[in-house]
């Protein structure tokens, strides 16, 4: 059998040995990439190896994102010993605060070489599959090592494809073609697999992203998209390479996706949830944080204000993403409409900074995580929908189809939001209500609910 | 004599630790305190070194923080023991020297504060209600784990366990 995989092409290349499915293999990396947020581990990782200095200080990528700027001293401090830490070692590719998050910055910037392993102190950096690298998320210690020795050990993985065919409708996004594969594949039907892309090569950079990204959703070791422009000659799968498991999507078909909180693969057609009353909406994360992202939002704001009841925090994926959307007036209209914008980074996403939940509070995030807790209190409950999801959310206060907002002439959408936002629950009891409309969607949709979704025993 | 802490499925690290106490927020001396802190409240208080966590599927999902493993390592739990891991998870754990062992049958055996032993030697989970069989790792994973971690194994080699 001499069919390959892309991950057993890259993997092979890069040890120098043919490596298949199941076989361990020693790799040079091109690029470590490192965040804020782990810095002192890794630190104590190199110390304990007894290494001072990172093996190549050109392949070395580091950011201040995930909680940025400091919100905390103790935060703050950390930041300092980072910048101390990065001038020490003189390494030349520095992100601070504001400039977004690393794994937007390590694409468009161009640090994601093809064809190459790229690990990273992030479980997104599966991300750098958007452009055909091998990108990978590891902990504080396999980093130290990377850092210290510019190899890492990886086990190759079994691939999984997924094919899409047709088109897209208006007003269904990749986003909701992720989610979709994220609710069929499972958080764990991935695990320790490379998920390989098909049928989307040529599509624009940032849709490339927000599949790659969404791919460690599913447990997967790398996401990686086919046939890419940036792909070099010898970057494709062979044709009859072994996969454990195809999934086929039907663009065509595909009506706007909600994953339901606590889990990112309880995922359910927008109807289903229509009328959920939400409190905020959270535009942002290298999932959905790009300009594309926020000229939909302002598409279907049409000029109008958000709901009264409802917070719009807006968290542009990077600098460039950000200074793109001043330019072209997205950001005003962002801010006429009502939006908080913050500094380029992973903002509210993992509950560290800028515009955490409150208790009982209902969020539609366009991010990639509905954990319990992720982005601040437990007791909140997070919705995962696409920009234009989140646009209606936002100006109506309740999940809705984007589509006959988008559809409609001027007379009828103000009709139409209007309707919407008298079918809003009345606050305070109305997160009560949409709470336990999420339960009784957990209930009734026949997809991996387990009893002890979050670790603990539930009480029914 | 140990206690098994009994977790289901897809555990995630925002379980085993939230990210808003992360190492980062809290500071390095506390943040263990605060392990299962909104999953198990009790857990960091009553927690005993050599304790063995058990779960079901995908345990160790989510984030890539280390500090979750970070927090079980300076609890002392003896080890852990479900039916599949997260992989950067399991990587993880291999790193920092903590047992990280499928078993099939384990999650089916164990309730929550069973007395259990953790036989690495003999591969088995000892439980009240029978012997749970432990998958064997990889031998180069197993190398590591020996050492104590991955760090102190490439102090004593200066560089991986050899590929077979």
């Amino acid at each position: 059998m001499t069919a390959r995989t892309l991950a057993e092409k890259i993997l092979s290349r890069a040890s120098g040995r043919d490596v298949r499915a199941g076989d361990l293999a020693i790799v040079p990396v091109s690029r470590v990439m490192v965040h804020d947020s782990v810095i002192d581990a890794v630190m104590a990782g190199m110390k304990a190896l007894g290494k001072e200095r990172v093996w190549d200080t050109e392949r070395v990528c580091v950011f201040v994102d995930h909680a940025a700027p400091a919100p905390t001293p103790v935060v703050a401090d950390s930041h300092r010993v980072l910048r101390e830490w990065v001038r020490g070692q003189r390494i030349a590719t520095f992100y601070d605060a504001g400039e977004g998050v690393c794994h937007q910055i390590m694409v468009e910037d161009g640090f994601c070489e093809p064809g190459t392993v790229i690990v990273g102190s992030d479980s997104h950096s599966n991300s750098y599959g958007s452009v055909g690298a091998f990108g990978a998320g590891m902990g504080a210690t396999d980093i130290a090592v990377a850092l210290a020795l510019g190899r890492t050990w990886l086990r190759v993985p079994e691939s999984i494809k997924v094919q899409f065919v047709g088109q897209l409708r208006p007003g269904v996004t990749w986003k909701d073609a992720i989610t979709k594969v994220v609710g069929e594949v499972g958080t764990d039907g991935a695990r320790y697999a490379c998920v390989e892309f098909h049928g989307v090569g040529s599509l624009p950079q940032g849709d490339r992203i927000t599949l790659s990204g969404m791919s460690t959703e599913m447990g997967a070791k790398a996401g990686i998209v086919v046939d890419t422009p940036e792909a070099p000659e010898w970057l494709h799968p062979d044709a009859d390479a072994s996969y454990t498991r195809v999934v086929r999507v039907d663009l065509d078909a595909l009506e706007p996706q909600v994953a339901v909180p606590p889990r990112v693969d309880q995922v359910v057609d927008v109807s289903a949830v229509a009328g959920t009353a939400v409190d905020i909406v959270f535009l942002g994360s290298c999932t959905n944080g790009r300009l594309v992202d926020m000229r939909q939002v302002v598409q279907l704001l049409r000029g109008r204000r958000i709901a009264p009841e409802v917070r719009l925090e807006v968290v542009p994926a990077s600098r460039r993403q950000f200074e793109d959307a001043l330019a072209d007036g997205t950001i005003a209209a962002l801010s006429r409409a009502g939006a908080v914008v913050g500094a380029s980074g992973c903002g509210p996403c993992l509950g560290r900074q800028g515009g955490v939940l409150a208790g009982a509070e209902i969020c539609l995030s366009t991010a990639n995580r509905n954990y319990k807790g992720r982005m601040g209190s437990p007791e909140a409950s997070i919705y995962i929908g696409s920009p234009y999801v989140a646009a209606v959310a936002a100006l109506t206060g309740v999940i809705d189809d984007p589509r006959p907002f988008l559809e409609a002439d001027e007379e009828s959408f103000d009709l139409l939001v209007a309707h919407r936002r008298r079918s809003r629950p009345a606050v305070g009891a109305a997160s009560a209500r949409a709470g336990d409309r999420a339960r009784e969607l957990v209930g009734a949709v026949p997809i991996r609910t387990s009893p002890q979704v979050f670790g603990m025993e539930v009480e029914d | 004599m140990a206690r098994a802490w009994k977790f289901g499925d897809d555990l995630d690290t925002d379980q085993i630790l939230p990210g808003r106490y992360a190492p980062f927020m809290t500071g390095q001396d506390k943040f263990h305190a605060y392990a299962f802190h909104d999953a198990r409240p009790e857990f960091a208080t009553t927690v005993k070194p050599g304790d063995v966590l058990v779960g079901g599927d995908n345990f160790g999902c989510g984030s890539s923080r280390e500090y979750a493993v970070a927090a079980l390592k300076v609890h002392g739990i003896g080890g852990v023991v479900a039916k599949s891991f997260a992989r950067i998870f399991f990587r993880n754990c291999i790193n920092l020297g903590i047992p990280v062992l499928e078993s099939a049958d384990a999650a089916d055996l164990v309730a929550d504060g069973d007395d259990v032993t953790l036989d690495l030697v003999a591969g088995r989970l000892r439980t009240p209600c029978g012997a749970a069989t432990l998958r064997p790792l990889p031998r180069f994973a197993q190398e590591i784990l020996s050492a104590g971690g991955v760090v102190s194994y490439l102090r004593a080699h200066g560089d991986f366990p050899a590929l077979d």
